[in-house]
């Protein structure tokens, strides 16, 4: 569905990936694991026409996308929830999902899309007319995973959900991941430094290391991986 | 918004049909002040889309002022005189010839925001904030050496046109575009633009879009205030739009509280009546403005008239 040759990217002149290559299966969650600075932010920004690669090419569902323009990406159904939260903190919980809807046309879908943010978080809808500033962190989470749904994506890019998190929001926020993926078929890619937590929703994972990829494989064997484990699953 | 805007424009406007009716049994004095106020409404409203809900930081509405003002006060004078001839024409056929004037004025501001806005609105904030003070004094300059518009001297003997329906129907039609648009579903993309760039693209907007729009919107009205003020002093000169006008009106904005079209109306006309009121001293005018500045900055950092009315935006 997604296939990434060569991608390389700098910030000027410091190199951030250096020729990274992987393929995502339509219907799967992968995960992209690695350490602060390891280059997944940037990947992910990439993907969705945030920054331009230096070298390499993106494919989504067999079109090269890499020279398209962010609204151009988003409008085939690559949907991207940046890190950090980056919610619009003055407008509404609606208005919020609303601008997810930005480029879609077709009311029903819209009014569909929207009630099914509000099935997977309820908590939303409670707070519909709030401003998305006043919003909890996790609160403010799954309003950005629900802004991206409202774009109807076909696959979905998640970048560090669990980052500044209250850890029972976490696991909820987890939970409904899979649930996005399973009963609605969207294929989703996970960045994540949580690595046991990604690990265990992921059937497949690669590890990120300063713009390399070092390792990859299927989730469930890098979990028992004694090299992973001493790295980024502290112990 | 109220919640039939179409009906407050069209109330706004027969009011200042109204107000103009009876404008002979009015003090000329509180006219003219009322005229200042309402030219500096549009100002600062209008600068509020761009620096307020899209927060792009503008130094140049100054500039794009006095674009609509030569352009406009160039029209009046070039064809007042062979349509009407010395008498002067009535008042419809004045009122059209201003109109058109006015929106001659503020389509060329508009043109002059197009051209600096796209290739400057890539940059962000300080940049922005420098390359518009850069072609504020452009603008000055070359109204200062062309001779056909009057050099250093300016233009003289613009006829009177401006009269307070005129302005009365520009305020009302500035506040009018600027809340429909800001309150739209496509208008809150300004605002979501203000609010996170990197997650407005990611959701699909084209940000460079919005601001190139917001700013073009602004120099328009900035034109239209230009060519009102220039039929109402009679007479312009290239060092009355120089950059203490701008930053007279960005802190009417930033008094206002950025992106509260309610506050930066109360401040522009708070900032406007202060000199009046304070005449005597009116040399410390900016003495005063760069102390409230500073005074607002410490005290009241998200604007002295930014109370939530509702569901406010700021
Ligand atoms: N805007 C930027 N300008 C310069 N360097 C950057 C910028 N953003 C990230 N980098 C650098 O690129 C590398 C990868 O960063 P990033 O993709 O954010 O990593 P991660 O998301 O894995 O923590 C880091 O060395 C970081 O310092
Ligand atoms: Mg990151």
């Amino acid at each position: 569905m997604l296939r990434i040759t060569d991608l390389s990217v700098s910030y000027g002149a410091i190199s951030a990936l250096d020729g990274i290559s992987f393929a995502i299966e339509q219907g799967a969650i992968v995960t992209l694991i690695g350490g602060n600075g390891a280059g997944k932010t940037t990947t992910l920004r990439t993907i969705s026409g945030l920054l331009r690669p230096k070298a390499g090419r993106i494919e989504f569902l067999g079109e090269d996308i890499t020279k398209l323009r962010p609204h151009q990406i988003v409008a085939r159904g690559l949907c991207h929830v940046p890190e950090g939260r980056m919610i619009f903190s003055n407008l509404t919980v609606d208005e919020n999902l609303a601008m997810g809807a930005y480029l879609q046309s077709d009311d029903e879908l819209i009014a569909r899309n929207r009630d099914y943010v509000f099935s997977i978080f309820p908590r939303l809808k409670e707070r519909i007319r709030q401003m998305a500033g006043t919003l909890s962190g996790g609160e403010q989470q799954m309003l950005a995973i629900g802004r991206a749904l409202m774009g109807n994506p076909k696959f979905l890019m998640l970048d560090e959900p669990s980052l500044g998190i209250a850890p029972r929001l976490i696991s909820t926020i987890f939970e409904k991941i899979v649930e996005i993926n399973q009963q609605h078929g969207i294929t989703i890619l996970l960045v994540e430094q949580n690595a046991n937590l990604a690990l265990e929703v992921s059937r497949t994972a690669y590890v990120l290391e300063t713009g390399h990829i070092v390792m990859q494989g299927e989730s469930k064997q890098l979990r028992t991986d004694p090299q992973l484990k001493a790295t980024y699953l502290g112990g | 918004m109220p919640p039939k805007p179409h009906l407050a424009l069209l109330a706004a406007l027969l009011f200042a049909f109204g107000v103009q009716h009876f404008s002979d049994q009015f003090n000329p004095y509180y006219l003219d002040v009322l005229t200042g106020i309402g030219i500096n409404v549009i100002l600062a409203v209008s600068l509020n889309l761009v620096n307020g809900y899209t927060g792009q930081f503008s130094l140049g509405h100054a500039g794009f002022m006095s674009v609509g003002a030569y352009l406009s006060a160039a029209v009046t004078l070039y064809f007042a005189p062979r349509w009407f001839g010395e008498d002067g024409g009535t008042a419809w056929q004045e009122g059209g010839l201003f109109l058109m004037a006015l929106l001659a004025g503020g389509l060329s501001a508009a043109f002059a925001g197009l051209l600096v806005g796209v290739p400057s609105l890539r940059l962000k904030g300080d940049y922005l904030a420098l390359v518009t003070l850069g072609f504020g004094e452009i603008i000055r300059v070359t109204f200062q050496n062309v001779e056909s518009l009057g050099g250093a001297l300016g233009l003289n003997g613009i006829p009177p046109y401006t009269t307070i329906f005129w302005v009365l129907a520009f305020v009302a039609i500035t506040i009018f575009v600027v809340t429909c648009l800001v309150n739209s579903t496509y208008g809150r993309g300004f605002l979501a633009t203000r609010d996170d760039e990197i997650a407005s693209e990611a959701v699909g907007l084209n940000t460079t879009r919005y601001k190139i729009v917001a700013f073009v919107i602004g120099a328009f009205f900035a034109g239209i205030a230009g060519g009102l003020y220039g039929h109402f002093k009679l007479t312009i000169t290239p060092t009355g739009f120089d950059f203490t006008k701008s930053i007279e009106i960005v802190v009417m904005v930033i008094l206002g509280g950025m992106g509260n079209t309610l506050g930066v109306i109360l401040a522009a006309i708070l900032l406007t009546l202060l000199p009046e009121v304070l005449r005597p001293v009116a040399e410390y005018r900016m003495v005063l403005y760069s102390f409230l500045l500073i005074v607002l900055m410490l005290a009241r950092p998200q604007g002295l008239f930014n109370f939530k009315f509702g569901k406010s935006k700021a």
